[in-house]
Protein backbone atom coordinates (compact mmCIF):
# COMPACT_ATOMS: atom_id res chain seq x y z
CA UNK A 1 0.00 0.00 0.00
CA UNK A 2 1.45 3.21 -1.24
CA UNK A 3 0.23 6.49 1.28
CA UNK A 4 -0.14 9.77 -0.44
CA UNK A 5 2.80 12.02 0.18
CA UNK A 6 1.30 15.44 0.95
CA UNK A 7 4.83 16.73 1.90
CA UNK A 8 5.75 15.62 -2.15
CA UNK A 9 2.91 16.87 -3.74
CA UNK A 10 3.65 20.33 -2.13
CA UNK A 11 7.21 19.92 -3.22
CA UNK A 12 5.65 18.89 -6.97
CA UNK A 13 3.68 22.14 -7.07
CA UNK A 14 6.06 24.58 -5.94
CA UNK A 15 9.02 23.10 -8.44
CA UNK A 16 6.50 22.81 -11.11
CA UNK A 17 5.84 27.01 -10.57
CA UNK A 18 9.79 27.51 -10.53
CA UNK A 19 11.35 24.71 -12.95
CA UNK A 20 9.56 26.16 -16.33
CA UNK A 21 11.84 29.01 -15.99
CA UNK A 22 14.73 27.64 -14.08
CA UNK A 23 15.14 24.32 -16.35
CA UNK A 24 16.21 26.70 -19.50
CA UNK A 25 19.82 25.83 -19.27
CA UNK A 26 19.43 22.55 -21.40
CA UNK A 27 18.28 22.61 -25.21
CA UNK A 28 17.51 19.59 -27.03
CA UNK A 29 16.15 18.96 -30.74
CA UNK A 30 14.29 16.36 -31.83
CA UNK A 31 14.39 15.40 -35.71
CA UNK A 32 11.93 13.18 -37.00
CA UNK A 33 11.63 13.27 -40.88
CA UNK A 34 10.88 16.59 -42.04
CA UNK A 35 10.23 17.82 -38.60
CA UNK A 36 12.62 19.43 -36.11
CA UNK A 37 11.53 19.72 -32.23
CA UNK A 38 12.48 21.95 -29.92
CA UNK A 39 12.56 21.31 -26.29
CA UNK A 40 11.88 25.23 -25.29
CA UNK A 41 8.47 24.72 -26.86
CA UNK A 42 7.84 20.84 -25.64
CA UNK A 43 8.82 22.26 -21.98
CA UNK A 44 5.39 24.21 -22.35
CA UNK A 45 3.33 21.14 -23.18
CA UNK A 46 5.29 19.20 -20.96
CA UNK A 47 3.95 21.33 -18.08
CA UNK A 48 0.60 21.33 -19.30
CA UNK A 49 -0.34 17.60 -20.57
CA UNK A 50 2.64 15.74 -19.10
CA UNK A 51 4.36 16.61 -15.54
CA UNK A 52 1.45 15.42 -13.48
CA UNK A 53 1.99 11.57 -14.00
CA UNK A 54 5.86 12.25 -15.09
CA UNK A 55 6.87 15.23 -12.57
CA UNK A 56 8.61 18.20 -12.83
CA UNK A 57 12.07 16.43 -12.69
CA UNK A 58 10.91 13.85 -15.48
CA UNK A 59 11.66 10.89 -12.84
CA UNK A 60 8.20 9.31 -12.96
CA UNK A 61 7.18 10.84 -9.44
CA UNK A 62 4.41 13.23 -10.60
CA UNK A 63 1.58 13.78 -7.95
CA UNK A 64 -0.55 10.81 -10.11
CA UNK A 65 1.99 8.46 -9.45
CA UNK A 66 0.80 6.38 -6.44
CA UNK A 67 -2.52 6.07 -8.09
CA UNK A 68 -0.83 4.45 -11.77
CA UNK A 69 0.10 1.40 -12.06
CA UNK A 70 2.45 0.42 -14.24
CA UNK A 71 4.55 3.04 -12.88
CA UNK A 72 4.85 6.11 -15.27
CA UNK A 73 8.21 6.11 -17.35
CA UNK A 74 11.50 8.04 -15.82
CA UNK A 75 12.72 9.97 -18.27
CA UNK A 76 16.12 10.20 -16.14
CA UNK A 77 16.79 6.40 -16.54
CA UNK A 78 16.14 6.97 -20.39
CA UNK A 79 15.09 3.19 -20.59
CA UNK A 80 12.50 2.73 -23.14
CA UNK A 81 10.36 -0.15 -24.13
CA UNK A 82 9.18 0.40 -27.35
CA UNK A 83 12.21 0.89 -29.65
CA UNK A 84 13.85 0.09 -33.05
CA UNK A 85 17.04 -0.23 -31.37
CA UNK A 86 18.80 -3.18 -29.68
CA UNK A 87 18.58 -3.62 -26.06
CA UNK A 88 19.92 -1.18 -23.92
CA UNK A 89 20.97 1.13 -26.46
CA UNK A 90 18.69 4.82 -26.59
CA UNK A 91 15.67 4.83 -28.89
CA UNK A 92 15.45 6.54 -32.29
CA UNK A 93 13.58 10.37 -32.04
CA UNK A 94 10.79 8.69 -34.33
CA UNK A 95 10.28 5.94 -31.54
CA UNK A 96 9.50 8.15 -29.05
CA UNK A 97 7.18 9.86 -31.78
CA UNK A 98 5.14 7.32 -32.17
CA UNK A 99 4.83 6.30 -28.77
CA UNK A 100 3.12 9.99 -28.01
CA UNK A 101 1.21 9.22 -30.86
CA UNK A 102 0.31 5.54 -30.24
CA UNK A 103 -0.11 5.74 -26.16
CA UNK A 104 0.16 2.55 -24.38
CA UNK A 105 -2.45 -0.41 -24.35
CA UNK A 106 -3.08 -1.17 -20.66
CA UNK A 107 -1.63 1.46 -19.19
CA UNK A 108 -2.71 4.96 -17.74
CA UNK A 109 -0.82 6.44 -21.07
CA UNK A 110 -3.18 7.89 -23.46
CA UNK A 111 -2.40 8.59 -26.92
CA UNK A 112 -1.63 11.77 -27.91
CA UNK A 113 -3.10 11.97 -31.31
CA UNK A 114 -4.93 15.08 -30.37
CA UNK A 115 -1.20 16.94 -30.56
CA UNK A 116 0.09 18.10 -33.78
CA UNK A 117 2.89 16.39 -35.16
CA UNK A 118 4.78 19.31 -34.45
CA UNK A 119 3.97 19.41 -30.89
CA UNK A 120 4.71 15.59 -30.19
CA UNK A 121 7.93 16.63 -31.95
CA UNK A 122 8.34 19.49 -29.20
CA UNK A 123 7.71 16.79 -26.46
CA UNK A 124 10.33 14.33 -27.70
CA UNK A 125 12.96 17.05 -27.60
CA UNK A 126 11.86 18.01 -24.17
CA UNK A 127 12.21 14.27 -22.93
CA UNK A 128 15.45 14.08 -23.84
CA UNK A 129 16.78 17.37 -21.39
CA UNK A 130 15.93 15.01 -18.74
CA UNK A 131 18.55 12.41 -18.75
CA UNK A 132 22.69 13.24 -19.44
CA UNK A 133 22.62 9.99 -21.67
CA UNK A 134 21.14 11.70 -24.58
CA UNK A 135 24.33 14.14 -24.59
CA UNK A 136 27.00 11.30 -23.93
CA UNK A 137 25.63 8.65 -26.30
CA UNK A 138 24.13 8.15 -29.40
CA UNK A 139 20.37 6.14 -30.19
CA UNK A 140 21.40 2.76 -31.46
CA UNK A 141 21.39 1.31 -34.69
CA UNK A 142 17.81 0.41 -35.77
CA UNK A 143 17.64 -3.06 -36.39
CA UNK A 144 17.67 -4.29 -39.91
CA UNK A 145 14.43 -5.97 -40.90
CA UNK A 146 14.54 -7.71 -44.29
CA UNK A 147 11.34 -7.18 -46.63
CA UNK A 148 8.48 -9.68 -45.17
CA UNK A 149 9.03 -13.28 -47.35
CA UNK A 150 5.47 -14.73 -48.70
CA UNK A 151 3.42 -15.98 -46.51
CA UNK A 152 2.77 -19.90 -46.73
CA UNK A 153 1.60 -22.90 -43.91
CA UNK A 154 5.25 -23.69 -43.87
CA UNK A 155 6.49 -20.35 -41.93
CA UNK A 156 3.46 -20.83 -40.31
CA UNK A 157 4.41 -24.03 -38.93
CA UNK A 158 8.06 -23.21 -38.36
CA UNK A 159 6.96 -20.33 -36.38
CA UNK A 160 4.58 -22.36 -34.12
CA UNK A 161 7.80 -25.10 -33.55
CA UNK A 162 10.29 -21.59 -32.49
CA UNK A 163 7.54 -20.19 -29.80
CA UNK A 164 8.18 -23.66 -28.48
CA UNK A 165 11.59 -23.80 -29.02
CA UNK A 166 12.37 -20.54 -27.54
CA UNK A 167 10.11 -21.06 -24.71
CA UNK A 168 7.99 -18.27 -25.40
CA UNK A 169 5.13 -19.97 -24.02
CA UNK A 170 6.66 -19.80 -20.72
CA UNK A 171 5.38 -16.29 -20.23
CA UNK A 172 2.80 -16.08 -22.78
CA UNK A 173 1.04 -19.22 -22.37
CA UNK A 174 0.50 -22.48 -24.78
CA UNK A 175 -2.63 -20.18 -26.54
CA UNK A 176 -1.16 -16.86 -26.04
CA UNK A 177 -3.76 -16.15 -23.63
CA UNK A 178 -0.68 -14.29 -20.96
CA UNK A 179 -1.26 -17.30 -18.90
CA UNK A 180 2.34 -19.38 -18.76
CA UNK A 181 3.91 -20.65 -16.02
CA UNK A 182 5.85 -18.17 -15.45
CA UNK A 183 3.25 -15.44 -15.79
CA UNK A 184 2.44 -14.66 -12.42
CA UNK A 185 6.12 -13.95 -10.85
CA UNK A 186 7.07 -11.63 -13.56
CA UNK A 187 7.86 -7.98 -12.15
CA UNK A 188 8.75 -4.52 -13.96
CA UNK A 189 12.13 -2.68 -13.47
CA UNK A 190 10.25 -1.23 -10.47
CA UNK A 191 9.38 -4.16 -9.09
CA UNK A 192 6.10 -4.00 -10.00
CA UNK A 193 3.96 -6.82 -11.32
CA UNK A 194 3.59 -6.89 -15.09
CA UNK A 195 1.22 -9.35 -17.11
CA UNK A 196 2.67 -10.60 -20.56
CA UNK A 197 0.52 -9.57 -23.82
CA UNK A 198 -2.22 -11.93 -24.22
CA UNK A 199 -2.38 -12.31 -27.95
CA UNK A 200 -6.04 -13.59 -27.95
CA UNK A 201 -7.51 -10.40 -26.44
CA UNK A 202 -8.79 -7.81 -29.05
CA UNK A 203 -6.14 -5.19 -27.92
CA UNK A 204 -2.97 -4.29 -29.85
CA UNK A 205 0.58 -4.89 -28.19
CA UNK A 206 1.91 -1.96 -26.81
CA UNK A 207 4.81 -1.24 -29.36
CA UNK A 208 2.56 -1.33 -32.26
CA UNK A 209 -0.09 -3.27 -34.41
CA UNK A 210 1.88 -4.32 -38.33
CA UNK A 211 3.60 -6.98 -38.61
CA UNK A 212 7.32 -5.33 -38.62
CA UNK A 213 6.29 -4.25 -35.64
CA UNK A 214 5.66 -7.58 -33.63
CA UNK A 215 9.12 -8.07 -35.39
CA UNK A 216 10.27 -5.12 -33.82
CA UNK A 217 9.11 -5.99 -30.22
CA UNK A 218 10.88 -9.82 -29.90
CA UNK A 219 14.01 -8.39 -31.84
CA UNK A 220 15.17 -5.23 -29.78
CA UNK A 221 12.93 -6.56 -26.63
CA UNK A 222 11.04 -4.30 -24.55
CA UNK A 223 13.30 -2.99 -21.67
CA UNK A 224 12.28 -2.15 -18.65
CA UNK A 225 9.77 -5.28 -18.73
CA UNK A 226 11.05 -9.39 -18.74
CA UNK A 227 10.63 -9.58 -22.34
CA UNK A 228 14.17 -10.20 -23.44
CA UNK A 229 15.95 -9.38 -27.13
CA UNK A 230 15.98 -12.16 -29.39
CA UNK A 231 17.68 -10.38 -31.57
CA UNK A 232 21.35 -12.62 -31.08
CA UNK A 233 19.61 -15.96 -31.43
CA UNK A 234 17.05 -15.36 -33.68
CA UNK A 235 17.70 -15.37 -37.79
CA UNK A 236 15.77 -12.29 -39.79
CA UNK A 237 14.20 -15.49 -41.56
CA UNK A 238 13.09 -17.43 -38.77
CA UNK A 239 11.85 -13.86 -37.22
CA UNK A 240 9.33 -13.74 -40.10
CA UNK A 241 8.11 -17.56 -38.86
CA UNK A 242 7.58 -16.45 -35.41
CA UNK A 243 5.36 -13.14 -36.84
CA UNK A 244 3.21 -15.21 -39.03
CA UNK A 245 2.67 -18.00 -36.29
CA UNK A 246 2.31 -15.11 -33.99
CA UNK A 247 -0.52 -13.71 -35.83
CA UNK A 248 -2.59 -16.75 -35.82
CA UNK A 249 -3.19 -16.81 -31.66
CA UNK A 250 -4.73 -13.82 -32.22
CA UNK A 251 -7.70 -15.42 -33.10
CA UNK A 252 -10.33 -12.38 -32.85
CA UNK A 253 -8.15 -10.56 -35.17
CA UNK A 254 -8.82 -11.15 -39.07
CA UNK A 255 -5.33 -11.67 -40.84
CA UNK A 256 -3.97 -13.24 -44.02
CA UNK A 257 -1.81 -15.84 -41.49
CA UNK A 258 -5.17 -16.43 -39.37
CA UNK A 259 -6.76 -17.42 -42.53
CA UNK A 260 -4.85 -19.33 -43.78
CA UNK A 261 -4.19 -21.42 -40.94
CA UNK A 262 -8.06 -21.94 -40.51
CA UNK A 263 -7.52 -23.38 -43.96
CA UNK A 264 -5.60 -26.24 -42.60
CA UNK A 265 -7.51 -28.63 -40.62
CA UNK A 266 -4.57 -28.53 -37.64
CA UNK A 267 -4.97 -25.18 -37.47
CA UNK A 268 -8.92 -25.01 -37.36
CA UNK A 269 -8.93 -27.51 -35.03
CA UNK A 270 -6.76 -25.55 -32.47
CA UNK A 271 -8.36 -22.19 -33.59
CA UNK A 272 -12.07 -23.95 -33.16
CA UNK A 273 -10.70 -25.08 -29.49
CA UNK A 274 -10.21 -21.68 -28.42
CA UNK A 275 -13.42 -20.47 -29.66
CA UNK A 276 -15.23 -22.67 -27.06
CA UNK A 277 -17.49 -20.01 -24.88
CA UNK A 278 -17.46 -20.23 -21.22
CA UNK A 279 -20.67 -19.70 -19.61
CA UNK A 280 -20.88 -18.68 -15.94
CA UNK A 281 -21.17 -21.96 -14.87
CA UNK A 282 -17.89 -23.12 -16.58
CA UNK A 283 -19.61 -25.30 -19.11
CA UNK A 284 -17.86 -25.10 -22.84
CA UNK A 285 -20.84 -24.32 -25.68
CA UNK A 286 -19.44 -24.44 -29.22
CA UNK A 287 -20.65 -21.35 -31.47
CA UNK B 1 92.47 -6.28 9.03
CA UNK B 2 90.91 -3.04 8.24
CA UNK B 3 90.68 -4.17 4.40
CA UNK B 4 88.96 -7.99 6.02
CA UNK B 5 86.75 -5.71 7.75
CA UNK B 6 85.69 -3.70 4.82
CA UNK B 7 85.32 -7.13 2.71
CA UNK B 8 83.19 -8.44 5.11
CA UNK B 9 80.67 -5.40 5.71
CA UNK B 10 81.00 -5.21 1.92
CA UNK B 11 79.88 -8.70 1.83
CA UNK B 12 77.12 -7.90 4.09
CA UNK B 13 75.48 -5.19 2.16
CA UNK B 14 75.65 -7.68 -0.56
CA UNK B 15 73.33 -10.66 0.64
CA UNK B 16 71.24 -7.57 2.34
CA UNK B 17 70.32 -6.53 -1.10
CA UNK B 18 69.96 -10.24 -2.89
CA UNK B 19 67.83 -10.79 -0.04
CA UNK B 20 65.81 -7.76 -1.10
CA UNK B 21 65.81 -8.82 -5.03
CA UNK B 22 64.74 -12.38 -3.39
CA UNK B 23 61.54 -10.80 -1.99
CA UNK B 24 58.90 -10.91 -5.01
CA UNK B 25 57.24 -7.67 -4.01
CA UNK B 26 60.21 -5.17 -2.79
CA UNK B 27 57.38 -2.67 -1.92
CA UNK B 28 53.76 -5.10 -2.13
CA UNK B 29 52.02 -5.23 1.10
CA UNK B 30 48.92 -7.98 1.58
CA UNK B 31 45.42 -7.01 3.54
CA UNK B 32 43.95 -10.48 4.58
CA UNK B 33 41.37 -11.75 6.65
CA UNK B 34 37.70 -12.86 7.25
CA UNK B 35 34.13 -11.81 6.67
CA UNK B 36 32.14 -13.63 9.36
CA UNK B 37 29.19 -12.28 11.20
CA UNK B 38 26.80 -12.03 14.28
CA UNK B 39 23.62 -12.89 15.28
CA UNK B 40 20.85 -15.25 13.30
CA UNK B 41 20.93 -15.38 9.70
CA UNK B 42 17.74 -16.24 8.18
CA UNK B 43 17.15 -19.47 7.21
CA UNK B 44 17.91 -20.20 2.97
CA UNK B 45 14.37 -21.73 1.27
CA UNK B 46 14.73 -25.13 -0.69
CA UNK B 47 14.63 -23.36 -4.08
CA UNK B 48 11.29 -25.61 -5.83
CA UNK B 49 11.83 -25.97 -9.38
CA UNK B 50 8.98 -28.19 -10.37
CA UNK B 51 8.33 -25.56 -13.33
CA UNK B 52 11.48 -26.55 -14.61
CA UNK B 53 11.89 -30.23 -15.16
CA UNK B 54 14.99 -30.23 -17.00
CA UNK B 55 16.95 -28.50 -13.79
CA UNK B 56 15.06 -30.07 -10.98
CA UNK B 57 15.84 -33.55 -11.72
CA UNK B 58 20.04 -32.26 -11.51
CA UNK B 59 19.31 -31.90 -7.92
CA UNK B 60 18.80 -34.95 -5.33
CA UNK B 61 17.85 -32.70 -2.79
CA UNK B 62 16.55 -29.28 -3.79
CA UNK B 63 19.46 -26.34 -3.92
CA UNK B 64 18.55 -23.63 -1.41
CA UNK B 65 18.24 -19.95 -1.53
CA UNK B 66 21.94 -18.04 -2.24
CA UNK B 67 21.21 -14.70 -0.98
CA UNK B 68 23.07 -15.39 2.57
CA UNK B 69 25.38 -18.30 2.09
CA UNK B 70 27.20 -19.08 5.80
CA UNK B 71 30.00 -21.56 6.67
CA UNK B 72 30.89 -23.25 9.90
CA UNK B 73 32.23 -20.81 12.08
CA UNK B 74 29.80 -18.14 11.84
CA UNK B 75 32.06 -17.49 7.99
CA UNK B 76 30.24 -15.20 5.09
CA UNK B 77 30.32 -16.38 1.69
CA UNK B 78 29.87 -14.25 -1.43
CA UNK B 79 31.18 -11.33 -0.41
CA UNK B 80 32.77 -9.00 -2.42
CA UNK B 81 36.07 -7.50 -0.64
CA UNK B 82 37.85 -4.78 -2.01
CA UNK B 83 39.84 -1.23 -2.35
CA UNK B 84 37.14 1.80 -2.41
CA UNK B 85 39.40 4.23 -1.98
CA UNK B 86 43.32 4.49 -2.13
CA UNK B 87 44.14 2.64 -5.51
CA UNK B 88 44.21 4.09 -8.92
CA UNK B 89 42.05 2.78 -11.44
CA UNK B 90 43.45 -0.57 -13.10
CA UNK B 91 43.01 -0.82 -16.79
CA UNK B 92 40.75 -3.93 -18.01
CA UNK B 93 42.22 -7.46 -18.13
CA UNK B 94 42.28 -9.49 -21.24
CA UNK B 95 40.55 -12.38 -19.98
CA UNK B 96 36.77 -13.05 -19.91
CA UNK B 97 35.08 -12.66 -16.48
CA UNK B 98 32.79 -15.92 -17.01
CA UNK B 99 28.94 -15.84 -15.44
CA UNK B 100 27.53 -19.45 -16.11
CA UNK B 101 23.77 -20.59 -16.10
CA UNK B 102 23.63 -24.51 -14.87
CA UNK B 103 20.75 -25.82 -13.06
CA UNK B 104 18.53 -22.99 -13.67
CA UNK B 105 21.55 -20.95 -11.10
CA UNK B 106 24.11 -18.42 -11.37
CA UNK B 107 27.28 -20.10 -11.11
CA UNK B 108 29.17 -17.96 -9.68
CA UNK B 109 26.35 -16.44 -7.50
CA UNK B 110 28.61 -12.87 -7.59
CA UNK B 111 30.72 -12.24 -10.19
CA UNK B 112 33.25 -9.54 -9.55
CA UNK B 113 34.94 -8.00 -12.35
CA UNK B 114 36.40 -4.68 -13.61
CA UNK B 115 35.31 -1.98 -15.42
CA UNK B 116 35.18 -2.46 -19.08
CA UNK B 117 36.05 -6.02 -18.84
CA UNK B 118 34.57 -8.56 -21.19
CA UNK B 119 31.66 -10.67 -19.33
CA UNK B 120 30.95 -13.52 -20.80
CA UNK B 121 27.27 -15.06 -20.06
CA UNK B 122 26.97 -19.10 -21.21
CA UNK B 123 24.10 -21.02 -20.91
CA UNK B 124 24.35 -24.94 -19.91
CA UNK B 125 21.45 -25.41 -19.40
CA UNK B 126 18.83 -27.42 -21.59
CA UNK B 127 16.14 -24.28 -21.26
CA UNK B 128 15.93 -20.94 -22.35
CA UNK B 129 16.68 -18.21 -19.49
CA UNK B 130 16.54 -14.19 -20.43
CA UNK B 131 19.65 -12.23 -18.61
CA UNK B 132 17.91 -9.45 -16.96
CA UNK B 133 20.83 -7.44 -15.19
CA UNK B 134 19.26 -4.63 -13.66
CA UNK B 135 21.90 -1.36 -13.02
CA UNK B 136 20.94 1.96 -11.96
CA UNK B 137 23.90 3.68 -13.79
CA UNK B 138 24.83 1.45 -16.53
CA UNK B 139 22.94 0.64 -19.70
CA UNK B 140 19.86 -2.04 -19.13
CA UNK B 141 19.18 -4.94 -21.22
CA UNK B 142 17.44 -8.27 -21.38
CA UNK B 143 19.00 -10.61 -23.72
CA UNK B 144 17.60 -14.07 -24.03
CA UNK B 145 19.30 -17.15 -24.24
CA UNK B 146 18.18 -20.69 -25.91
CA UNK B 147 20.02 -23.84 -25.18
CA UNK B 148 23.10 -24.04 -27.51
CA UNK B 149 23.36 -20.67 -28.36
CA UNK B 150 26.70 -19.01 -28.44
CA UNK B 151 27.51 -16.72 -25.11
CA UNK B 152 27.02 -13.29 -24.83
CA UNK B 153 29.51 -10.98 -24.52
CA UNK B 154 29.13 -7.40 -22.52
CA UNK B 155 30.87 -5.24 -21.09
CA UNK B 156 30.01 -2.55 -18.59
CA UNK B 157 31.75 1.07 -18.18
CA UNK B 158 30.74 2.07 -14.49
CA UNK B 159 31.78 0.62 -11.36
CA UNK B 160 27.94 -0.79 -9.40
CA UNK B 161 26.67 -3.66 -7.88
CA UNK B 162 24.06 -4.82 -10.14
CA UNK B 163 21.48 -7.64 -9.65
CA UNK B 164 20.86 -10.31 -12.28
CA UNK B 165 17.38 -11.72 -12.50
CA UNK B 166 15.86 -14.27 -15.20
CA UNK B 167 12.30 -13.48 -15.28
CA UNK B 168 11.10 -16.55 -16.80
CA UNK B 169 13.06 -19.01 -13.80
CA UNK B 170 11.84 -16.36 -10.71
CA UNK B 171 14.15 -17.92 -8.53
CA UNK B 172 17.48 -17.09 -10.36
CA UNK B 173 19.17 -14.54 -8.78
CA UNK B 174 22.89 -13.33 -8.93
CA UNK B 175 24.81 -10.04 -8.88
CA UNK B 176 27.81 -8.77 -10.85
CA UNK B 177 30.23 -6.72 -8.85
CA UNK B 178 31.96 -4.15 -11.35
CA UNK B 179 34.99 -2.62 -9.84
CA UNK B 180 37.50 0.40 -10.41
CA UNK B 181 40.64 -1.46 -9.53
CA UNK B 182 42.25 -5.20 -9.55
CA UNK B 183 42.33 -5.39 -5.78
CA UNK B 184 39.34 -7.47 -4.71
CA UNK B 185 38.39 -11.10 -3.80
CA UNK B 186 35.03 -12.67 -3.27
CA UNK B 187 35.47 -14.97 -0.15
CA UNK B 188 34.68 -18.73 -0.53
CA UNK B 189 33.83 -21.43 1.77
CA UNK B 190 36.31 -20.15 4.27
CA UNK B 191 35.22 -16.75 4.38
CA UNK B 192 38.70 -15.32 4.17
CA UNK B 193 40.16 -13.22 1.75
CA UNK B 194 43.75 -12.04 0.05
CA UNK B 195 44.69 -8.64 -1.89
CA UNK B 196 47.76 -9.20 -2.67
CA UNK B 197 50.15 -6.54 -4.60
CA UNK B 198 49.57 -3.59 -2.89
CA UNK B 199 51.63 -0.81 -2.82
CA UNK B 200 52.55 1.35 0.34
CA UNK B 201 49.40 3.70 1.00
CA UNK B 202 46.93 4.15 2.85
CA UNK B 203 43.11 2.19 1.77
CA UNK B 204 39.65 1.98 2.58
CA UNK B 205 39.03 -1.78 1.88
CA UNK B 206 35.05 -2.19 1.71
CA UNK B 207 33.37 -5.47 2.24
CA UNK B 208 29.86 -6.31 0.37
CA UNK B 209 27.05 -8.32 0.69
CA UNK B 210 24.32 -8.46 -1.00
CA UNK B 211 21.70 -7.93 1.99
CA UNK B 212 23.58 -7.14 4.39
CA UNK B 213 24.97 -4.13 2.34
CA UNK B 214 28.67 -2.41 2.83
CA UNK B 215 30.98 -1.71 5.42
CA UNK B 216 34.43 -0.37 5.40
CA UNK B 217 37.99 0.01 7.44
CA UNK B 218 40.84 2.28 6.61
CA UNK B 219 44.03 0.07 6.29
CA UNK B 220 48.12 1.56 5.75
CA UNK B 221 49.92 -0.15 4.26
CA UNK B 222 54.16 0.85 4.47
CA UNK B 223 55.71 -1.93 3.17
CA UNK B 224 55.79 -5.55 2.03
CA UNK B 225 53.78 -6.25 5.07
CA UNK B 226 50.72 -8.18 5.60
CA UNK B 227 47.97 -6.48 7.65
CA UNK B 228 44.37 -8.36 8.69
CA UNK B 229 41.55 -7.01 8.45
CA UNK B 230 38.24 -8.58 9.97
CA UNK B 231 34.42 -7.68 8.78
CA UNK B 232 31.31 -8.38 11.17
CA UNK B 233 28.34 -8.24 9.38
CA UNK B 234 25.12 -8.34 11.84
CA UNK B 235 23.05 -10.73 10.52
CA UNK B 236 19.06 -10.08 10.04
CA UNK B 237 16.87 -13.06 10.59
CA UNK B 238 14.23 -12.62 8.14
Amino acid sequence: MRRINFARIAVNVVLAAALPLAAGAQQMESHIGNLTGHSDAGRQLYFRYCWGCHGPHGNGMGENEPWVTPQPRNFVAAVFKCRSTPTGTLPLDSDLFNTLKRGFNFTNMPSWAALTDQNRADLVAFIKTFSPRWKSEKPGDPIQIPPEPTLTIGSIKHGQELFQKLECWKCHGQEGRGDGPSASTLTDSNDQPIRPYDFTSDNRSKCGRTNQDLYKIFMTGVDGTPMPSFADVVKPEDAWDLVHFLRTLQYNNPSPELTMWEGTPEGKAIVAAKRVKQTYTGSGVKP
Amino acid sequence: MQMKRVVIAGVVVLAASALAVANPNPAGGTISGKVTYEGTPKKMKPIDMSKEPSCAKMYATPPTGESVVTGPGNVLQDVVVYISAGAPDDAAPSSAAVFTQKGCRYIPHVLAFQVNQELKIVNEDQTSHNIHPMPKLNREWNKSQPPGTPPISEKYDKAEFIPVKCNVHPWMHGNFAVLKNSHYAVTGESGSFTLPNLPPGKYTVTAWQEEYGDQSQEVTISGGETKTVTFVFKAKPY
